[in-house]
């Protein structure tokens, strides 16, 4: 087991890229502690499922290195690599048994019988497989090949890391939740290092200590589910994870201090300045979004009941500005005032959190 | 509650595909039934023999040779064709221009009427003038394929995989491409060698096409005509003699309606029974 690096991986899948947009991932730097539970998130296209590949050896990057460890496995095929990995569609050998399919990775590698055996009625056990060990793995459901695939990955001693790529796609909405919790709860067992690709963002933050945020081809923020939340780096998180995702509003700079609707909004972060022809944007989430006596005008534009809350949209002028409320809470008819809890109210400057700098 | 009209008109709307396939199905093959329990002199008259044409059939030798030599040839073509066109299909290109081009080259021999394929080989084999033949004898091979019958049957094996591999191939080849890239990708993390991958991934996802590519050679070479008929009329002497070229001498050659009646529906079981074998031994262990 060891710690992975990431050093300033690009890749580009056209043989010469010239343009921007010829590369999937426009340098990525990263590491990944041992025995962590990340999430890669992001929308389809980000890149993300690229770079899993990259750092699990099914890609080749253009440039960069790939570190486990002290090791540069860079070149090493992913067979040398000590890792597995689950795809997003299950992968069972159907002429197999399911105790077939488990011992298949220890039969490649040479190990005696003897050894296998109580290994695949281990994994078998922790996988909740045991009973159908004797069985043909085609005759299984979707999470049970899923299982499988994981379990393949599971019975060799010696793996770095296990990597997700959307393994919940194909399973089934009541078994999803079920198998999220197994993955969690083997990750705490087994201390085994997890890196889970997914672009839900309920999958990531309920799965990963570790949140990295991928966007056209960079990661815009890494941390924890509550600082995605509370402090995205960028308007991209802002807007991507929440939901619904945070209000972006465009707002003018005056020595320093953000002015919305011709008022002044205090933020949590400030700069003196932004540079000439930046955007600058205000970014607050719904959940700190209060009606109040005075503030910002707004008119109410429509109500949605989201169970427990009623999400408001309001205008002011053509800006959209979104609240959730508490379900008892009486709803203006027409027009009202809001006001933002600064503490968790922020600048963006060009899309980037202000004062924080970009990348 | 609904109330539903029952009636039978709906049968009026099949009236017309029963009457075509009644007319140039049933009605044709009944004629041969016919013909396979009766004797004729000619004049249009006919006396029912029974099984008496059948029961000769059975117990003549030429049959049998003929039989011997069709389960031969098609076993043959089957042990030849279906690992070459296999492993054919695994060294095509999956992707890019070469794989359109591989795909029009490997169709090409299957456009190539099957009489013409016959005259192509037969001039091409020639001792004397044709470039193999010529080649052969130049070597210092002697081959004469309308003299030998060893000769006879190398050159029309060799014509029959030259027409047929491209078949195989390209069935084979479209289960590969259904393959999913995961399969290759966890297979390689699983640390499989190249014949694990082809033994546990590649066959079994194969299987289902290669199921259709063994029944569908086997019956073609089983009721093979035209091509060794141009090649060599089945010939040296009966060398070649299988069993269709043998039916066709008896019914039109002969003009023995009876015997080739009879011996005509005892082709069609024995193709029918194989056939059968052959599925269910190719897809047993599915069923469960």
């Amino acid at each position: 087991m060891a710690r992975i690096r990431v050093e300033q991986v690009r890749h580009s899948y056209v043989p010469r890229p010239t343009r921007e947009a010829d590369w999937a991932l426009k340098e990525v730097d990263l590491e990944w502690a041992d025995g962590g539970a990340y999430a890669l998130l992001g929308p389809s296209g980000c890149g993300k499922t690229t770079l899993l590949n990259i750092v699990s050896g099914l890609l080749h990057p253009t440039a960069g290195r790939i570190r486990f460890g002290d090791a540069d496995v860079t070149a090493s095929p992913p067979g040398e690599r000590n890792i597995a990995q689950v795809f997003q569609f299950p992968v069972v050998y159907d002429t197999m048994t399911v105790y077939d399919n488990l011992a298949f990775p220890l039969r490649n590698r040479g190990v005696p019988e003897a050894r296998i055996d109580p290994r695949v009625r281990e994994i078998a056990a922790l996988l909740d497989l045991e009973a159908m060990l004797p069985q043909r793995a085609a005759g299984l459901t979707a999470d049970g090949k899923q299982k499988i695939s994981l379990g393949r990955g599971l019975v060799r001693s010696d793996v770095n890391v296990i990597m997700f790529d959307e393994p919940l796609t194909v399973i089934d909405p009541h078994l999803k939740w079920r198998l999220r919790s197994k993955l969690k709860e083997l990750h705490q067992h087994i201390g085994l290092t997890m890196v889970y690709v997914t672009h839900d963002q309920t999958e990531a933050m309920t799965f990963a200590d570790h949140v990295v945020v991928m966007h056209e081809g960079t990661v815009v923020q890494v941390g924890t589910p509550v600082e995605l939340f509370e402090r995205p780096r960028h308007t991209f998180v802002g807007h991507f994870i929440g939901s619904p995702g945070m209000n972006i509003l465009p707002c003018a700079l005056d020595n320093g201090v953000a002015r919305f609707a011709g008022q002044p909004i205090r933020t949590a972060n400030a700069v003196a300045r932004a540079p000439a022809g930046a955007r600058t944007e205000l970014g607050v989430r719904p959940e700190f979004v209060r009606f109040a006596s005075a503030g910002i005008p707004v008119r109410v534009a429509a109500v949605s009941d989201a169970g427990r809350h009623q999400i408001v949209e309001t205008r002011h002028g053509d800006t959209i500005i979104r609240l959730l409320v508490d379900e008892a809470e009486r709803v203006p008819a027409d027009s009202a005032h809001v006001s933002f809890d600064a503490a968790f109210t922020q600048l963006y400057v060009d899309g980037w959190l202000a004062g924080a700098g970009a990348a | 509650m609904s109330t539903r009209t029952v009636n039978q008109k709906a049968w009026w709307l099949v009236v017309p595909v029963l009457v075509l396939v009644g007319f140039n199905a049933i009605i044709p093959l009944m004629t041969v039934v016919n013909y396979s329990v009766q004797e004729t002199f000619g004049n249009n008259r006919f006396f029912f023999e029974g099984v008496k044409w059948f029961e000769m059939v059975i117990h003549s030798a030429r049959f049998h040779d003929a039989l011997k030599r069709q389960l031969l040839f098609t076993a043959i073509v089957l042990a030849i064709e279906v690992p070459l066109g296999v492993a054919v299909a695994l060294a095509m290109p999956r992707r890019g221009a070469w794989a359109s081009v591989c795909l029009v080259l490997m169709s090409m021999p299957l456009l190539i009427p099957w009489n013409v394929v016959g005259a192509i080989w037969n001039i091409f084999a020639l001792p004397d003038i044709g470039m193999l033949g010529w080649t052969l004898n130049k070597a210092g091979v002697d081959y004469n394929f309308t003299r030998q019958p060893v000769a006879a049957w190398a050159t029309l094996v060799a014509m029959d995989v030259w027409h047929w591999t491209s078949l195989v191939a390209l069935l084979a080849y479209a289960g590969l491409s259904a393959i999913p890239d995961a399969y290759y990708q966890a297979a390689k993390i699983d640390g499989a060698s190249a014949w694990a991958v082809f033994r546990h991934v590649q066959l079994p996802k194969m299987k289902h096409v290669l199921t259709i590519a063994v029944l569908l050679r086997f019956m073609d070479s089983f009721m093979i005509y035209t091509e060794p008929f141009v090649l060599t009329g089945g010939g040296p002497g009966n060398a070649t003699t299988l069993l269709s070229i043998d039916l066709v001498k008896i019914a039109l050659g002969q003009f023995d309606l009876g015997p080739a009646g009879a011996m005509s529906l005892i082709y069609f079981l024995i193709i029918l029974l194989l056939s059968w074998m052959f599925y269910r031994v190719m897809t047993l262990g599915e069923a469960e």
